[in-house]
This record gives C-alpha cells, structure tokens and sequence, in this order.
C-alpha cells in the first residue's frame, strides 16, 4: 500500500540537524523526493537510508557547506533535479562568552547562521525565478526579534536572516515563488542538549517539521512553533528599550 | 561493587522500576531511532536501537508487516524491547522478543561497537537478550517482522467462573496465536479468579468482507482521554474497584463467544488511548508486581495469591495472566507457566505485603519480573534467577571495568 510519490522535491539544507532530519521524514512520508545536503555526506546516508526504508521514495545526499560560497554555485548547478522547495535548516548558535572575545568564532556564528544561509537561498531565488515557480523556507528564531545579553551574537545573525527572508518575500511574491519565515522558540535537539528548557515552551523537532509542512501548505509568510511564541515575543519587542537593557531574560 | 559508579542506557522509560535509571548517569538513546534496512520480502527489519514500536508499527503495518511481540503499551524502543525480552500475548506460541532478534550491535562500556548473533558468540547473545542493559548500549536490533494480511485482531472473549476454570481456558486457549486473561482480583470465595480471557488472531482479508466497510489497515491512534490531574489516594479500594470488577465481568461475558473485529492497536494498546493513566494511581503513584508460576504449581500457588489479593480488596482492575512459555535470555523473565501482574497504589504496608507475595512465588518456583520491579530483596531475586552465575560471567567478559550500572543491578547485586 505505497502512498507513492507525488512527483515533487524538496532539499533539506542542514539534513544532518534534528529539525532537518524530522522535516525531510515528514515530507517523504507523503510521498516528496528528497534531497539531503549537509557537510557530512556519510551521516546524511545513514537518514536517507532510514527516510528510503520507512517512505520508499528516492532520497539523494549532496555535499554542501554553507561557509563555502564559491561552490554555492556548482552546488545547485550539481543537483539532479532543481527542487520545488528548498529548506534551510543550518545554523550554528555556538558561545556567546566565547564570541564576545574569539573574533574567528563570532565570525563563524555571524557566517553560518546569516552571511551563508541568506547567499544560497538568494541563489536559489534566481533559479526559481527563472523557472517560474518554487518555494524558499528558511529557519531562523525568536532570537532574532530582539537581542539579548546571552545570544546575541547568534541572534543578530538570525535577525539579519530574518530580515533578509523579509525582503526577499517581498520581491518574490509578485512572481509567485513564495517564501517562509520560520521562527522556532526552544526545540529539544544536539543544539539544546544538556540545557534546561521549559517544557510547555519546548517543542519536539517533529513539530518543527509539521508546522513547515503546514505553512508550506497554507502559504503562510511567517510562523512561530510553539505558537504562544509570537505573543512572548511580542510582549518581549515590547518593552521599551531603557528597561529592557536592565533586565536579565 | 563501585559505589554511585556507572551508567545505563534508558529508551522510553516505560519499564515501572529502577532499572533505566543509571547508578549515576543515565543515556537517553531513544533520539537513535533510523531505520537501516528492510527487506520487504522477508520481512528482515535493521533498525537503531531507540527506534520505538509506536513508529515500527506506524511506518511497517500499512505494508502489511507488524512486530512479533508486542507488550501492553508501544511506547518501547526495540532496545528496550530486547533488554527486557518482553513478552506479549503470544509467549505460549512464539516465544518472545528476543526469539525473534537475529543480531545486535552493541557498544561496550569500553566503547567497542561489537555485534552479537548466537551463531558468533551465543553466550553473550544470550546474556544481552533480557539482560537489562547491562552488558552494554544496544545500537542496533536484526529482527524478523510478522506478515499481517490486515491491521486488525477478530477477537473472541471466553468466560472462566474461577481460577481453576481460567488456568484451564488458558490452556486451552494455546491455539490461538493471542491470548490473555483480565482477572477480577476483588471477587473471593467460589468466584476466586474469575475471568474474561481475550482471545486474538490476525484478520485476514476474508474476515474483512462484511457489511461494514473496513480500510484494510485502519488508521488510530487517536487518545480517548487524559487523565487531567493524580486522583486521592482512596480511589481504588475494595468498592471501587468491586463495582468496577463486577460490571465489566458481566458486559465482558454477555459478548462472550461473539468474535468482534478490532483495530490491531486497540487490541494490543489500549492503556495507551488514555493520557497519564498512571494518574489514577495518586501522587505517590503505584507498585506492579508481575510474577510468573511454573505451570506445575501453578494450581496451588495462584488462588493461594489471589486470595490474600482478594483479602486486600485493593488491587487495580489492571490485573491479567498470562501463559508463558520458555525464556531465550539468560535473565530473561519468562519460564513455562502463567503470569499475573498485579496493580497497586503505593500506601503503608503495601511493601510487606508484597513480600509474602513473593515468598509464594519463590516457594512455587517462579520470579519476579525485573523490566516491573522496584522492591524485590537479593534474595528473592538470587533465588529465582538461577542463571545468573552464568549472566555475571558473560557481563565481566564485556564490561570487565563494571562501568555498566543501573539503581536495579545495584539494588540486587548484579
Ligand atoms: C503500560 C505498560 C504495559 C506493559 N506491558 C508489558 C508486557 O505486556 N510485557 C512485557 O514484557 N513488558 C511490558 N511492559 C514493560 C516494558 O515493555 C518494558 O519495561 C520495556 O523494556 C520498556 O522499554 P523502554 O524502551 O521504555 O525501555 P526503558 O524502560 O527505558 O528500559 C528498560 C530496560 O531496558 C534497558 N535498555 C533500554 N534501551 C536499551 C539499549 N538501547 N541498550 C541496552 N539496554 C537498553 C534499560 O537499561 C532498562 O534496563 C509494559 C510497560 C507499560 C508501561
Ligand atoms: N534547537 C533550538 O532550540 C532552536 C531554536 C530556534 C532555532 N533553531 C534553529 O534551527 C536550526 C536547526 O537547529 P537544530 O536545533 O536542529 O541544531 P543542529 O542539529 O545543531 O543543526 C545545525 C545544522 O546546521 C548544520 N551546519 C552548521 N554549520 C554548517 C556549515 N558550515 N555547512 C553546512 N551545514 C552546517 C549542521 O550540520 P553538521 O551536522 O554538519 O554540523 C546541522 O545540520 C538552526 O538554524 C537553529 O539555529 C534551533
């Protein structure tokens, strides 16, 4: 009783992380080719042979790294197939302590979590432009709506990816190539492990995955998962400036 | 034995005791959950050891295959599954989930992926088989999956007056590929241990034909209900519970004999229907007790147990028995005879009481099961688990440091 394919493609950027992984199941499961990209083409043959056996449907691996744009792309150029939607997932949220003094480790969480992810979703714009049609979903996080003392080098990364997602919204949706913002809160994953996380606050990656595959289905612009989030962040873009720098949160 | 020293590995936490529990640090390893490899011909299933029955079932029965063995819930992990060599309600037929593993790949304490078959090295397969963990971090399960026709049980319900009638209903019942009783642990005196045994056997295609129209792998899953918050602590006592007993002994024997068709999952599952169920036990939650009796002294030992049950009046309506057949594993629990797993709320008392329960079952020959125990003493325990000079043996050769610890190999001595 195969559900089948329904002919269509999406690429997983980051397929080795939780989210990336939950949302590449999610998607063959209902009967979407998948292509995995990531830095560890050995990790990523162990899921795509774990997303093949359980969905039977045609999963490929591709070397892929989000600091390298010069290969950016050869990269897409080297797909079989030019995807209908393309997810990006990476991310790196690093130290803050660290990056506060490391030059190179800030300049690695500011790359990987905005400068790379926004150049190979830009490119995959032109690509979808050109052809007429596609969808761009890119992860990014609450912590980019405000930053606060204890991330805010990651979150002035997410925040630029954010606003670049914005834009590039805007300038696509006269083309119908749609794009999706998605903010998670906390989600228990190898980024969070080990931290105490407040659990009706925390979500499992596996509803990362569905609320992409809803927003996908709905043509939503921006979504937070757990859903309370848009309105703790909303409170938290509240609070006017010359308080909220004396507050620890 | 090294103090607070050692860790264990710990799936989805569903075994009732202490023995998931690390002696200081616990591994969560239900997140290694891919799927290796299938082959649809034969059924032959390679998976990462977290990877839960929930999932198996979810991803392979619409392809018409379902696990061999399943316990009472299918919220385990394949590792879990293996450590414990849980039985489900076709131990007297197929034996039970470690009947079924052709080989593992564990991780020794001493960090070496090694992988185990009984062709290889047959001792230590068989030492991991139920053995609770201890000898290492299962990584992968080899296991054959069942070919199913359809996702649903034709279920028959058989009536027993007492416990005599119910050994016998059980034993009868061999044939069936799915059997177990639901024991009324209040009723005494010539009621003592009356019964509804549940008979089961995969649907095939045929049986689906009928009036109602049926999707061969029906879609569930749904929860009825949660409990919302833990209940006072006299919820179950002798009324409660009677009144509970009595009215589902008299709908279950007015269905009797009038084979039902019901949902694989529902059949198998249906605590997991009912969010927190465990809530109803109250805050200081609840104690199980799962022993097994050799079928020889069976007949004396059982209603002798029962009737100081009975005299309790507050075990929970959960209580079923169980025919088992021979355990693969070296400390796997299943011996040939018949398992009753008792319920009860944790009060004063109770843990007194429970070891004149196991004086019975020692004295008849049995055990306790260790995937539910909380509370058995190194004696009972020594006594019952005759092949564990043997388990020692086999976990030395693979952990010879004793980094593998849990609170339940402390407790016991393992
Ligand atoms: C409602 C309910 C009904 C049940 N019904 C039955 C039943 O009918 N029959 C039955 O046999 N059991 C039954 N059980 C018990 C349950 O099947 C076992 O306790 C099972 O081991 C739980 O699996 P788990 O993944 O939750 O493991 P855990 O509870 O996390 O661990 C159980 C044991 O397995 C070990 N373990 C887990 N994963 C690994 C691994 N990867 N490598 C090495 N060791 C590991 C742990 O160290 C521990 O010793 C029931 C439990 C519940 C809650
Ligand atoms: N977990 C949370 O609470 C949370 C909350 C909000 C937002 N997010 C975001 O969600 C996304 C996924 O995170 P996660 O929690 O699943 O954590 P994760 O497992 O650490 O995921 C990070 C992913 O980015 C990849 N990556 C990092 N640097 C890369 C590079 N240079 N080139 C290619 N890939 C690279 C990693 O690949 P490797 O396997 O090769 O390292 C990994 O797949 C991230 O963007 C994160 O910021 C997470």
């Amino acid at each position: 009783m195969d559900k089948g394919t329904n002919g269509k493609t999406i690429l997983v950027l980051g397929g080795t992380s939780d989210i990336g992984r939950a949302t590449a199941r999610h998607f063959a499961a209902r009967g979407w080719r998948i292509q995995l990209a990531g830095r560890d083409p050995e990790a990523l043959q162990r899921d795509a042979d774990d997303i093949a056996s359980r969905s039977r449907v045609a999963v490929t691996v591709h070397a892929f790294d989000v600091l390298d744009s010069t290969a950016m792309a050869p990269f897409i150029d080297g797909l079989p197939l030019l995807p209908d939607i393309v997810v990006c997932v990476v991310g790196l949220h690093g130290n803050q302590a660290r990056a506060q003094s490391d030059l190179d480790h800030a300049t690695a969480i500011l790359r990987s979590n905005f400068e790379g992810p926004a150049l190979i979703l830009g490119l995959f714009a032109e690509h979808f432009a050109r052809r007429g049609s596609g969808m761009i979903v890119g992860v990014t996080s609450v912590a980019g709506d405000r930053g606060r003392a204890s991330n805010y080098v990651y979150g002035s990364a997410k925040a630029g990816f954010s606003a670049y997602l914005s834009g590039l919204r805007n300038r696509l949706a006269k083309q119908d190539i749609h794009v999706i913002t998605v903010k998670p809160g906390f989600v228990r994953t190898r980024m969070t492990d080990g931290m105490k996380l407040p659990g009706p606050l925390t979500a499992a990656p596996e509803e990362v995955a569905s609320a992409i595959w809803r927003a996908a289905d709905r043509k939503s612009d921006q979504i937070y998962v757990r859903r309370i989030w848009a309105v703790i962040m909303l409170g938290i873009r509240a609070i006017p400036e010359a308080i909220f720098k004396r507050l620890s949160i | 034995m090294a103090g607070a020293q050692g860790g264990i590995a710990r799936g989805l936490g569903r075994a009732y005791g202490d023995a998931a529990i690390g002696a200081k640090q616990t591994f969560q390893i239900s997140a290694l959950d891919r799927v290796r490899a299938f082959d649809a011909t034969t059924g032959l299933l390679t998976a990462e050891a977290g990877l839960s029955l929930a999932e198996l079932i979810a991803v392979f029965l619409p392809l018409g295959f379902f696990p061999p063995v399943v316990p009472g819930t299918k919220q385990v992990t394949l590792g879990g599954a293996v450590a414990a060599d849980v039985h489900g309600k076709n131990h007297h037929r197929d034996g039970g989930f470690g009947d079924h593993v052709e080989s593992l790949l564990i991780a020794t304490s001493g960090g070496e992926l090694v992988r185990l078959s009984p062709a290889m090295d047959p001792e230590l397969f068989l030492a991991t088989i139920g053995g609770m963990g201890l000898t290492g971090t299962i990584v992968e399960v080899t296991l054959r999956l069942r070919r199913v026709e359809t996702g649903w049980i034709r279920r028959q319900t058989l009536v027993a007056r007492n416990i005599t009638a119910a050994l016998a209903a059980l034993d009868a019942a061999d044939t069936a590929q799915y059997s177990v009783a639901w024991i009324d642990t209040v009723a005494n005196g010539a009621d003592l241990g009356r019964s509804l045994i549940f008979q089961g056997e995969h649907a095939s295609l045929a049986d689906l034909d009928g009036p109602a129209s049926r999707a061969r792998f029906p879609v569930t899953g749904s929860r009825l209900f949660s409990v919302p918050c833990n209940l006072p602590a006299w919820t179950l006592n002798r009324w409660s519970v009677g009144a509970f007993n009595a009215a589902y002994f008299r709908s279950g024997a007015s269905q009797a004999r009038n084979a039902r068709l019901m949902p694989a999952v529902s059949y198998f599952f249906p605590l997991d229907r009912i969010g927190a169920w465990n809530r109803v036990y109250g805050k200081r939650g609840l104690v199980q007790h799962q022993s097994v009796i050799p079928i020889e002294t069976a007949p004396t030992a059982l209603p002798e147990m029962l009737s100081l049950v009975a005299r309790r009046g507050d075990a929970s309506f959960l209580t079923v028995l169980k025919k088992l057949g021979p355990g693969r594993g070296l400390m796997s629990f299943p011996l040939p005879g018949y398992t009753l797993a008792l319920d009860f709320a944790m009060k004063p008392g109770l843990l007194a009481f429970l070891d004149d329960l196991d004086r019975i079952v020692v004295a008849a020959g049995g055990r306790i099961y260790l995937a539910k125990d909380s509370r058995q003493s190194r004696a009972t325990f020594e006594a019952s688990y005759r092949a564990l000079p043997r388990f020692r043996t086999a976990k030395n050769s693979l952990d010879p440091h004793g980094r593998i610890a849990s609170r339940l190999s402390q407790r016991l001595g393992i």
